[in-house]
């Protein structure tokens, strides 16, 4: 019974931390992003939420913190831990098939797959196709590796002429 | 919201672990709930030794590519070499928290940065020289983010300490782009006009002294990186010179005059108010 009200309890909390929007992208939940890693309620009833930070400088990683922590005891949840997970790495592949779907409607092209072990060094111009968000086109170009943020590159169509944003695998 | 003053109301109501408007707090600590274990039989001293060279490496080089801010030839550029900064602070602040947790003084990252000399710094000592024309800033990028990567990509699956692997498996992902940005450059400036080739090579020729320290005696690394730069190099229709390195070594303390002077600028409001928090 005990035990009953407790899975009941662990999946309340997670359904709470996992509906905290992005401070960066809030078309994406914590969840859809990939950075919630868990929600566990321990023994002694402290929820634990488990997050990995998106890139090393990330500066929203503190307000995830404190936007999970704050939230969850607004549910009723007394005691609130947050652990940071940095193994393994934050990859764009835990970026939710929901969350990509979001992504692309509000006019961001979401990651293809990310790459696998060491990264090689190529030089020869990438032939990666993004498609635009906006009309669909495949006629697309890079203006720029970075953009506001650091897990996004700009891009422009040349059909539509619209510029977007692209969040690169990772 | 009972003060007129907007960032008292703001600050109503959130304790301090709230953190979403006083900074400072624990929620700041990039490390914050990460299980601290040093493993058994991992030197703690060397450890945390480690952990702040490769964030001295780190910070340094962030605060040389703020300084493009304002001053880089296109928007683009700007955005791209300050993404690049933030990256590579995030890299120190996990470090500097690392080294502060195993070195025993429990020190916070802000002690680090702020609060040591020129002459603590252990910083290899390309990072500190003068950013120099484009060309220069974006060939010394080059070589330090392929050093930087090859070294993570080894520390990922290497560091007996699993922290410092999972910092160095994360930093080894942002580090790919930033090496593909800047070769991208040399070879667009080295294949450019008479004058971006020329601005280029003379980058060449001020960075290869300092080449040498960066892989002590490390003749793997060495092979490995140097491979990578001459492919660059290669394409951009250059040679990095073999030339005589400069005498000391970064790691040990040896500085150039530049280092002062730049850590003078980013501890400055530190030092002046040191207990603040924002
Ligand atoms: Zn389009």
């Amino acid at each position: 019974m005990v035990t009953a009200l407790v899975s009941v309890d662990s999946r309340r909390a997670w359904r709470i931390a996992a509906q905290v929007p992005d401070p960066e992208m809030p078309m994406l939940t914590l969840a859809d992003l990939g950075v919630l890693r868990g929600v566990e309620i321990g023994a002694d009833g402290t929820v634990v939420a488990s997050l990995t930070p998106t890139y090393s400088g990330c500066p929203a990683m503190a307000e995830m913190r404190a936007e999970v922590a704050a939230r969850l005891r607004d549910a009723g949840f007394a005691k609130v831990e947050i652990r940071t997970v940095l193994d393994p790495p934050w990859s764009t592949d835990w970026i939710t098939p929901e969350g990509r779907r979001n992504l692309s409607e509000h006019g961001i092209a979401p990651p293809g797959a990310a790459p696998s072990g060491p990264i090689k060094l190529t030089l020869s111009p990438t032939r990666r196709t993004v498609p635009c968000p906006r009309c669909g086109s495949a006629d697309t170009e890079e203006t720029s590796h970075f953009a506001a943020t650091s897990c996004k590159a700009l891009w422009r169509c040349r059909v539509c002429r619209e510029p977007f944003e692209y969040v690169k695998e990772i | 919201m009972s003060d007129d003053h907007v960032y008292l109301s703001l600050a109503e109501g959130h304790d301090d672990s709230d953190a979403r408007w006083a900074f400072g707090t624990g929620f700041e600590d990039p490390l914050h709930g990460v299980d601290q274990t040093v493993p058994e039989g991992t030197d703690s001293a060397q450890l945390a030794a480690f952990c702040l060279a490769l964030g001295d490496d780190a910070l340094v080089s962030a605060q040389r590519l703020a300084q493009w801010c304002t001053a880089a030839p296109e928007l683009e550029e700007e955005v791209a070499l300050a993404n690049i900064g933030l990256d590579l602070l995030g890299q120190t602040r996990l470090l500097y928290a690392r080294a502060g947790q195993v070195d025993g003084t429990g020190r916070g990252e802000d002690a680090y940065a702020y609060f040591r000399d020129a002459d603590d710094f252990r910083n290899v000592r390309l990072a500190e020289l003068p950013n120099g024309d484009f060309a220069f800033s974006i060939t010394r990028l080059l070589v330090l983010s392929s050093w930087r990567l090859a070294l993570f990509e080894r520390l990922a699956t290497t560091a007996s300490d699993p922290v410092l692997a999972a910092i160095a498996a994360k930093g080894a992902k942002e580090l790919a782009y930033h090496r593909q940005y800047a070769a991208e450059w040399v070879v667009r400036l080295g294949d450019g006009t008479e004058e971006s080739q020329r601005r280029t090579r003379d980058a060449l020729a001020a960075i290869a002294p300092y080449v040498d320290e960066l892989f002590a005696d490390d003749g793997e690394l060495r092979t490995e990186v140097l491979a990578v730069l001459r492919q660059v190099t290669d394409a951009a229709g250059l040679v990095l010179p073999e030339v005589a390195p400069v005498p000391g070594h970064g790691r040990d303390g040896d500085r150039t005059e530049h280092l002062a002077p730049l850590l003078a600028e980013l501890q400055s409001v530190a030092r002046a108010h040191p207990e603040a928090t924002w």
